[in-house]
């Protein structure tokens, strides 16, 4: 009884913890676990399929690269106010402001349309219609939109995020061998050897770790949340469990495919949750469920980064705290993407293929921008004073920034040139 | 006519705003932004070369 007397205290410490944490958990959260999007399923599925373990080492290494980066948004929307998009204007002047605008409207548009490509495949598979599952889609998020307060669409959020966490029960449901999955996963190792393809993968997993439209939705997100300097702490606290939590789920991605699709070349998430169907029925089920919250989570992201972005720009009011007769602009600009790249997903022989290559190379012109820009301001004593970066962030960062400019930009021309690494 | 010319005028007045870059022009901000130039430079003679190449193979 004392024993249980004496766990009383602490346990209702670490519970009042968590329930502030849930308070104030949002936008660090929401933005890594939307990273997992369908196009990061599909790349997470078919690294698994393809090198069963063997590359979990490298997705643990992930954490840090997506920490880094993203903390700086926080600490620049904290001290700023501004969203990225009006950063860039200001510091750097209207050349580059319009070319980071107009570059993340056709990224931002592209990736949509890559979304609903992979809500409609995953609801294809349980036999509903694409049509409907295109309006429903839209339905949904201008239910989680217009409410008119930015902590109520975080918290919704922050429930599909949950939903994300579907793919750890179904990695348990498909028994893997534990042993297995610490030798070859937690031991840096190349397996078959150094080769284009695995380069080719390698460069996929940074790929998708790190998405423009990251940088413009977490800084906007926290200026909308009304974040201030000494909310940094939190926000700090928020990117990086996110990011733990955005990779652990990509880990068991890869453990559910590599343990029941071995050496299968998975094309899509949707194929992989086909796939799991003939195998296990529930595990398909989680699989394709999870690719719609994906690409739900990511479809609400995109949309709002660009809304933002115009919104801060052009002057419209662009808060989540507004009603859509006080921000009418920011609303017309989230639902004109949303609806366009829904409509593109029902055509008949639409390219969704190229457009989905289109994305990735058509990425790498506006991400290597977005992180100079953000290391640049991150050193501008006027801009940051005392929040500026120091020099053991700037020697992490800028090794990050360039090592992802790097591969991303890499990856980019493999996939316009694809026999240049074979 | 209106709207295109409201968002001309607009986009004029946000160009006037932005006018000049407010972030110090050091040398390391001179030079990053001078290798980004090329970089996308680079980059889009690479797209019109894919495009071209796809174009006249059909």
């Amino acid at each position: 009884m004392n024993y249980f007397a004496k766990l009383y205290y602490p346990l209702r410490k670490a519970w009042k913890a968590v329930g502030l944490y849930l308070v104030i958990a949002g936008p660090g959260m929401v933005v890594m676990v939307a990273d997992n999007d369908a196009g990061g399923i599909t790349t997470y599925a078919a690294t698994g399929a393809k090198y069963g373990y063997h590359l979990i080492w490298f997705l643990l290494l992930l954490i840090p690269v997506a920490y880094y980066v993203q903390e700086m948004t926080v600490r620049l929307g904290a001290v700023t106010k501004r969203g990225h998009a009006e950063a860039i204007f200001d510091g750097f002047g209207a050349f580059w402001g319009w070319f980071s605008l107009l570059d993340l409207l056709i990224v931002d548009w592209l990736t949509l349309v890559t979304e609903f490509v992979g809500m409609t495949a995953a609801f294809a598979i349980f036999g509903v219609p694409a049509w409907i599952t295109v309006i429903g889609v839209i339905l949904l998020m201008a239910v989680i939109v217009l409410n008119g307060r930015y902590w109520t669409f975080e918290k919704l959020a922050l429930l599909f995020c949950a939903l994300n966490l579907v793919y750890i029960p179904g990695a348990f449901m498909v028994h893997p061998n534990v042993r297995d999955v610490l030798h070859q996963g937690l031991i840096p190792n190349f397996a078959g050897g150094f080769n284009g393809q695995l380069f080719f993968f390698l460069m996929a997993n940074i790929g998708t770790t790190i998405a423009p439209w990251m940088l413009f939705f977490q800084q906007s997100a926290v200026v909308d949340k009304g974040m201030l300097e000494k909310d940094i702490p939190w926000g700090r606290f928020d990117t990086l469990l996110g990011s733990i939590i955005t990779v652990v789920v990509a880990i068991f991605i890869v453990i559910v495919t590599g343990t029941v699709l071995p050496g299968i070349d998975i094309d899509s998430a949707a194929q992989a949750a086909h796939e799991l169907m003939k195998t296990d029925r529930y595990v398909g089920t989680f699989l394709a469920i999870g690719l719609f919250d994906a690409g739900l989570l990511g479809a609400i992201c995109i949309s709002l980064a660009s809304s933002w972005a115009f919104g801060e720009i052009f002057g419209w009011a662009h808060s989540l705290n507004t009603k859509i007769r006080q921000a009418p602009w920011f609303y017309a600009t989230y639902f004109a993407m949303l609806i366009t790249s829904g409509l593109v997903v029902l055509i008949p022989k639409a390219p969704l293929v190229l457009i989905t290559l289109f994305v990735q190379v058509i990425a790498v012109t506006l991400l290597p921008a977005a992180l100079v820009f953000l290391i640049l301001l991150l050193n501008d004593r006027a801009t940051m004073g005392e929040r500026r970066n120091t020099r053991a962030q700037n020697l992490i960062g800028g090794f990050i920034v360039v090592s992802i400019i790097i591969l991303s930009t890499l990856y980019g021309i493999s996939v316009l040139f694809p026999n240049l690494f074979n | 006519m209106g709207p295109i010319r409201n968002l001309l005028a607009k986009i004029g007045a946000i160009n006037t705003l932005y006018r000049e870059p407010r972030i110090e022009m050091s040398g390391a901000v001179r030079l990053s932004l001078l290798v980004l130039r090329v970089y996308l430079v680079a980059l889009v003679a690479l797209m019109i070369y894919k495009f071209v190449q796809i174009v006249t193979q059909g």
